[in-house]
């Protein structure tokens, strides 16, 4: 119960966030990606402020054995730096800079009256599923 | 928030002062918002991994996470409806299909996107994502640039 409330609450926090700073707006995420025209620094303002307090409180982490409400921290994976982060990144990116969407925004663009972000989100959805069927297949043969 | 600044003025100043109190600001929930998930349950708060894998696993957190992000947004369109805006001509179906796929794609081969690489990995110092960012934020600037200037797409 606790840990669905934190989950909500986090969630909660992080639209509002997104939306507050402007990141639901895909033209301001263009405004930073797209060097050419009228440059805006704000996507850097908003992950550089993040970030730092991410760095904070992810630190402070280290010092707990475990969460709150959990038994223990998820693991996270211990991958090296491989072809797959830098091939995936590499399309995201260009994903990215096509239509100014990321999964966040474009989650939070549902409760914005924003009808793009519906096409953006099956045809997202559609790519996971390609990929992920696409790496079993690999692994089978 | 759109910023648009006389080409005259002194760039730097005027880039810092073009900074809106609402991107720091909601740039710090969004931190909190990652930093509240970790403290409480233990998950890297990753929408491109909580959103694929709740399609799997379908643990009730990542749906509430992922409902969270959404009516949050509503919540604060609601409080300042003068911030909701898309400052940017629709691009078209077949642009948002691509754009949707691969980062879809690129998001579940590069283990995370924006927010897991990004706000969380680099957090968390972590040099996969390091590196994660970096590719993702060139290859994002050049698809953006190439395409709204020399390509001539309205922008």
């Amino acid at each position: 119960m606790k840990s669905n409330l934190s989950a909500l609450a986090a969630g909660l926090l992080f639209g509002l966030g997104l939306m507050l700073s402007g990141m639901s707006n895909p033209g301001e995420v263009l405004s930073f990606l797209d060097w050419t025209g009228v440059w805006s620094p704000d996507l850097i303002g908003v992950l550089g402020s993040a970030v730092l307090v991410s760095l904070v409180g992810f630190q402070l982490a280290r010092r707990k054995d475990r969460p709150w409400f959990e038994a223990e921290f998820a693991a996270l994976p211990r991958k090296p730096i491989d072809r797959s982060l830098l091939f995936g990144n590499l399309l995201f990116g260009i994903g990215w800079g096509l239509a100014g969407y990321c999964p966040g925004p474009a989650l939070a663009g549902l409760a914005l009256g924003n009808d793009e972000v519906l096409v953006f989100l099956v045809a997202m959805l559609a790519g996971g599923f390609l990929q992920q069927w696409w790496a079993r297949r690999r692994n089978d043969l | 928030m759109l910023t648009k600044l006389d080409p005259a003025s002194h760039w730097l100043a005027g880039q810092i002062a073009g900074i809106h109190l609402f991107t720091l600001g909601g740039g710090m929930m969004i931190g909190a918002a990652a930093v509240l998930l970790y403290h409480a349950i233990g998950r890297i708060a990753g929408v491109s991994g909580i959103f694929f894998t709740g399609m799997k696993d379908g643990g009730l957190w990542r749906w509430l996470f992922l409902g969270g992000i959404v009516v949050g947004a509503g919540l604060g369109a609601y409080l300042f409806p003068s911030l909701n805006i898309v400052s940017r001509p629709n691009p078209g179906i077949w642009i948002l299909i691509l754009s949707g796929l691969l980062v879809g794609w690129g998001t579940r081969q590069g283990g995370g996107c924006t927010s897991g690489h990004g706000v969380c990995g680099l957090g968390r110092l972590a040099p996969r994502s390091l590196v994660a960012v970096l590719v993702f934020m060139a290859t994002g600037i050049i698809t953006a640039s190439l395409l709204r200037h020399w390509l001539g797409v309205p922008a």
